[in-house]
């Protein structure tokens, strides 16, 4: 593969469904910690409730999609009132630890067998949402640029769910520029800069902290319900953690407490992982990786994307968009 | 900045009169208690912080409360204000108990404090600061912070007196600078100016001189005694014996956590009680240290 054919294909998934869908996450985590402050390490875990929410209500119900998504925003809501009300009153770390192990206890009921008659267990769901598809206004046909060496193409399938899960995208960083240029927002980012000073000020923190903390993993059940739609199976297997510290990289990448921050985060880091990927496999074809095969490939090229945002929080720790000065503004 | 001056000038007479005949003794009563604290404890492990058996402070004064590092002024505000919990004991404010009350609760009721440490919102701007204070705001309601139309009115208006506080603060020039880029003296004279916003009936200071300049401790000064005469009720910890005795129209000491004396700055300068206890260290204790611990 050549140098352009990696950057078509860098970009190709830059701009794809799974992008989109990482973005809408990262959203609501700029919602939680960009803007409140609150340290969510189970994002993934509103990922979990939101496709399952879609994939129970479609495949194991066969009811509607409308309402599929409907469920998956009441389940967020639902987990996020879980987590708040035992920890947003307490010290900050409560909410991490609890984030961090209610997602993954959340992912171990899901694929028990107890819930197997809902939830297909170790086997997850399939045919999920086929309403989605039978609604797609695209001709079916190849969709995109087509110049040789730099090809990036859709199928009218693809073409429908990026259509649909960058509009939803759209609307959430509309409604996160909205939210956090009003006075609602104002209270939020003091919450985030010190809640006794804003407690203070007579402000209920704990309510806007849960207030953030719903929407926040509304977001997230989106994201998750989109993830549903496009694979149209749901397997308890992705939603391991990692998918929530990816999500936060994205976010420190692009530029926390920036409207645009966690788009431009996951826009940034699929195209980067894709080409690191490429070009890693150039290199092994090459045979200039001696010792180092396929799967193992993978794992360094999580090793090169580590190193690459330990260069950025060194020297750019405000990500791609962030404001240096309010960034460092506690560094003495 | 109105050009009066109130440096070296003496309490309005008001202030004086409505303490006149309180005998000058640990619990006495006041004719119209702003703030009211009977029998209020609050321990730590073994440690008795505070165990105030009976406070008034009296509304429309300056009230002092004094006491060497560790006696308990930081932890009675925090009680009273509603940011930490008593063992036992009431309070209330303006005739209304605030049992139960947490701290947003408080400071709606008019009862506003600061804090030994400043609290400056550093990444938002002087102007977000002193508008976040602002009370009653239909913009700050999740749902009202999608009709800005509805808000924006109240925003302006909000803008209009902020802006008036912070020149009379001195800050008007640094509006659009984030508070984190304000010196030390500036972030204190911002938290009061926040405090002020929020049309505090009284103001609870924990320490608002601790290291500010000798000159912004002169402005401070001013503004406190200014706030006094507009009918705001103030009560604060200080350190330094020369300011307290200048601005204060009534002294309270509190001394391990208990209220040893309370009376005017005359009263108190010849209470040997208070010699013993606490002006007898004073000169280990210069007043714009020791502010590293509390909140
Ligand atoms: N959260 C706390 N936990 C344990 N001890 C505390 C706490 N807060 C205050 N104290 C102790 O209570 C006493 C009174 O402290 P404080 O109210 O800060 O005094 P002051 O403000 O008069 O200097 C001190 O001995 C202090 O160490
Ligand atoms: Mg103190």
């Amino acid at each position: 593969m050549d140098f352009i054919q990696i950057l078509a294909e860098a970009t190709r998934t830059a701009i794809g469904p799974i992008a989109a869908i990482y973005a809408l996450a990262a959203i609501g985590l700029n919602l939680h910690f960009g803007y409140t402050g609150l340290l969510n390490f189970g994002q993934v875990g509103f990922m979990l409730v939101g496709a399952y929410g879609v994939a129970v209500t479609t495949s194991t119900y066969e009811l509607p999609l409308l309402l599929g998504v409907l469920v998956s925003i009441g389940c967020a809501f639902v987990l996020a009132l879980l987590l708040g009300l035992p920890t947003l009153r307490l010290r900050a770390d409560y909410l991490a630890i609890s984030t961090i192990a209610v997602a993954e206890v959340g992912r171990l009921i899901y694929r028990s067998t107890v819930a197997q008659d809902i939830t297909g267990g170790v086997y997850g769901l399939q045919q999920v949402a086929g309403d989605f598809y039978a609604w797609n206004p695209f001709p079916s046909g190849s969709y995109g640029i087509d110049a040789g060496a730099f090809s990036i193409t859709f199928s009218a399938r693809d073409v429908w769910v990026m259509t649909v899960a960058w509009a939803v995208v759209l609307l959430a960083s509309l409604a996160m520029y909205v939210l956090t240029h009003s006075p609602w927002g104002r209270v939020i980012k003091g919450i985030r800069e010190d809640e006794d000073a804003v407690r203070a000020l007579g402000k209920n923190v704990f309510a806007y902290k849960m207030q953030s903390l719903v929407l926040g993993g509304v977001f997230g059940a989106l994201a998750g319900a989109l993830m549903a739609i496009n694979q149209q199976t749901v397997h308890p297997d992705a939603f391991m953690p990692q998918v929530t510290f990816y999500l936060w990289a994205m976010l420190l990448l692009g530029g926390a407490g920036r409207t645009l921050g966690p788009v431009i985060g996951a826009i940034g880091m699929w195209f980067l992982l894709t080409m690191f990927d490429g070009l890693l496999r150039d290199v092994s074809a090459m045979g200039l990786l001696p010792g180092i095969a396929g799967g193992e490939l993978g794992a360094l090229r999580h090793a090169v994307v580590g190193l690459a945002l330990v260069l950025l929080i060194v020297y750019r720790p405000q990500g791609l968009i962030g404001n240096r000065k309010e960034m460092l503004v506690n560094v003495k | 900045m109105s050009s009066e001056s109130m440096a070296g000038r003496m309490p309005a007479p008001e202030s004086h009169d409505r303490l006149s005949g309180v005998s000058p003794v640990p619990g006495a009563a006041k004719p119209d208690p702003v703030l009211r604290a009977s029998g209020v404890r609050r321990s730590f492990g073994g440690l008795t912080a505070v165990d105030v058996e009976h406070l008034e402070v009296q509304r429309g004064t300056i009230t002092a409360l004094i006491g060497p590092n560790g006696a308990g002024k930081s932890t009675l505000f925090n009680v009273l204000t509603g940011f930490d919990r008593m063992d036992s004991g009431v309070s209330a404010f303006q005739g209304r108990s605030l049992r139960g009350l947490s701290g947003h609760r408080v400071a709606r009721r008019g009862l506003v404090r600061t804090f030994q440490l400043t609290k400056a919102l550093t990444r938002l701007t002087v102007m977000e600061n002193m508008l976040l204070a602002a009370r009653g705001q239909t913009g700050e309601r999740m749902v009202g912070a999608f009709a800005p139309w509805i808000w924006r009115g109240q925003e302006a208006a909000n803008r209009e007196r902020a802006e008036a506080l912070l020149e009379r603060f001195r800050l008007a020039h640094m509006r659009d600078e984030i508070a984190g880029s304000l010196s030390g003296g500036q972030r204190k004279l911002l938290e009061m100016a926040r405090a002020l916003m929020s049309e505090p009936t009284m103001i609870m200071l924990d320490e608002p001189m601790a290291g500010v300049n000798p000159v912004l401790v002169q402005s401070l000064l001013e503004h406190i005694t200014s706030l006094r005469d507009e009918g705001v009720s103030v009560l604060f910890v200080e350190h330094d014996m020369d300011v307290i005795m200048g601005i204060s129209d009534w002294i309270v000491v509190l001394a391990e956590g208990r209220v040893i004396a309370e009376g005017r700055p005359d009263d108190i300068r010849s209470n040997q009680q208070v010699i013993d206890a606490y002006l007898g260290t004073q000169h280990d204790e210069p007043g714009a240290g020791g502010a590293e611990e509390g909140r």
